[in-house]
């Protein structure tokens, strides 16, 4: 069974985003760029149901700029065994790279695509699903469980009132959640050996997929921020602000 | 504009999360509601009572009632001839449906909306809510999803809608639903409780979470709630979580027990009315948001305020 895993190469989940004093967008000049995480996860999930025997070849793709290879080298150190960049300086919304993606299954044939449930730029949420719908392929979204039975996956998903398993039969599409696993970290001679692994490189113009974008972005501003309160020195005290506040008796 | 909604409903109850939706939708233009599942007779009855509801959809079928999204997507797609825009709640079932009837229509989504600046222009947060982008879309028909905590209520009661049945394409064999694990609990819902409790990982364990955390919000008659941290590290179910990638609640009180404030955390309850903190490291984040804070051990003063109160 081959495995599809699509990663983006985002803001470092530890780098706190500065708003561009323009309002363009955010400031992501010299900032420290990462996969984003619920993308390390999917690699992983890829990379230990190859090791269960379960699978037979990862392929990792990106879309995006040409430094997007150093996310697809990440993922190729990990353990994936090839990858593809789709290379474009465009912001390619969810729409746009789900229908990339759906090119891509469809020459490579993976039985299962394993997503971050959403990236943590634009965090849209969406990919996923989109692709789901665009191949006519089942969906388990949120995933906190995987598990592979034949020619069907169980999916234990995170939902709002605790969790929730799904059955689809493959070829399936799987959305990560945090708790699914712990990424490795990957060693030294695994970075080494991945500088020799296969990237072919692509432009969406090579899938003929139009990637004009359908939300215009007008402008981005900082949030609205709360300005600290008063600290109080004893339990008593507090007690006397929360009934100031009327919500408690 | 005619808008049409997706209605939350669990065990034949309608859910909060649908009525901050409405009051969305109602800014689009005219509300039609969509109710699916299996025996959802008692839940269309209640979305027909929502103030300013014109219509209300049912569909009515075996194959709709887990909300698989094989199943309910197309339903959508094909109700969506007749309407201009489609919204749902930012639940993990409206997350998990909307951009799947998206895709089959061919338009981009707008996720997780704050506010309808006009027909086809919404706010929305990117970067764990660092930002506030205004978007535009071009598509013709809208697929939007709704940050609950960003939208009033409409009124539950008050709406005398029409009722009408529709019907779907039915189970598309692709999936189905094995089981579910769902914490039931005499306390109110997270996301539309007027107090929460939230524990971190200063907590230590899970007996030490529940031991100290739960008597607090009974006396209190508040929801628990956790940070990711106290998640992760097995002290709260995962259906406890406030942050970004959780829950974003707004509660009127958030009580934020031994919790640092790490940035994702903050985002999914700093629109909260008052915010407490109480923490034993004064330089902790989570004091730069808090309206009332106390530098203390959790495990003196969380006694003594639940046995105060």
């Amino acid at each position: 069974m081959k495995l599809l895993v699509p990663v983006k190469r985002v803001i470092d989940y530890n780098v706190k985003p500065r708003v561009k004093a323009d309002g363009t967008g955010v400031d992501l000049a010299n900032v420290k760029m990462s996969m984003n995480p619920f993308d390390e996860i999917a690699v992983e999930e890829a990379i230990r149901l190859k090791e269960k025997g379960l699978a037979t070849e990862i392929v990792a793709v990106s879309i995006g700029p040409a430094k997007a290879q150093e996310t697809l080298r990440t993922a190729l150190a990990m353990g994936a065994d090839r990858a593809i960049l789709v290379q474009t300086d465009a912001d390619v919304e969810p729409l746009a790279v789900a229908k990339l993606l759906q090119k891509i299954v469809e020459e490579e044939q993976p039985q299962l695509v394993i997503l971050g449930k959403q990236a943590i730029d634009d965090d849209s949420n969406q990919t996923g699903q989109m692709l789901g719908a665009l191949l006519g392929w089942g969906q388990g979204t949120f995933a906190s469980k995987v598990e592979v039975d034949g020619q069907a996956v169980s999916v234990t998903r995170e939902v709002d009132g605790g969790l929730e398993t799904v059955k689809l039969n493959l070829p399936a599409i799987v959305t990560t959640d945090l708790r699914l696993n712990e990424p490795r970290y990957a060693s030294l001679p695994n970075i080494m050996k991945a500088k020799s692994k296969l990237l072919a490189q692509k432009t969406p113009e090579d899938y003929g997929v139009d990637i004009a974008p359908r939300l215009s972005i007008l402008k981005v501003v900082e949030p609205s921020k709360r300005q600290a309160g008063v600290k109080v020195g004893s339990v008593d005290e507090l007690i006397d602000k929360l009934r100031e506040t009327g919500v408690v008796g | 504009m005619k808008t049409l909604v997706w209605v939350e409903h669990e065990e034949g109850q309608l859910k909060d999360a649908t009525l901050s939706a409405v009051t969305a939708a109602s800014k689009l233009g005219e509300v039609h509601l969509l109710v699916a599942g299996q025996n959802v007779g008692d839940v269309g009855a209640q979305a027909a009572k929502i103030a300013g509801v014109g219509k209300v959809h049912v569909a009515d079928d075996a194959a709709f009632a887990h909300g698989l999204a094989e199943n309910v997507a197309p339903l959508i797609a094909g109700l969506m001839d007749h309407h201009d825009a489609f919204l749902a709640p930012s639940t993990t079932t409206g997350k998990n449906i909307a951009p799947r009837v998206a895709a089959l229509l061919d338009v981009m989504q707008i996720s997780d909306i704050l506010s309808v600046e006009s027909d086809d222009t919404f706010t929305r947060p990117i970067y764990a809510g660092n930002a506030i982008a205004t978007v535009k879309s071009s598509d013709s028909k809208k697929v939007i999803t709704v940050r609950g905590t960003a939208f009033e209520k409409a009124a539950a009661e008050g709406g005398s809608a029409q009722v009408e049945a529709v019907s779907g394409t039915g189970d598309k064999g692709l999936s189905s639903f094995v089981g579910q694990e769902v914490a039931h609990s005499e306390r109110p819902e997270l996301t539309s409780a007027n107090i929460i409790v939230s524990g971190g990982r200063a907590l230590g364990s899970s007996e030490q979470f529940h031991a100290l955390i739960d008597p607090l919000a009974d006396k209190l008659g508040a929801a628990v709630g956790a940070s990711r941290a106290a998640v992760d590290a097995g002290y709260a179910p995962n259906d406890y979580q406030v942050g970004q990638t959780g829950k974003i609640v707004a509660p009127g009180i958030y009580i934020a027990i031994g919790i640092s404030g790490a940035i994702q955390h903050l985002a999914g309850m700093k629109d909260s009315k008052v915010i407490v903190a109480i923490n034993k490291d004064e330089d902790a984040p989570i004091f730069q948001v808090a309206d009332i804070g106390l530098v203390g051990d959790l495990f003196k003063i969380v006694p003594e305020l639940t046995e105060k109160l």
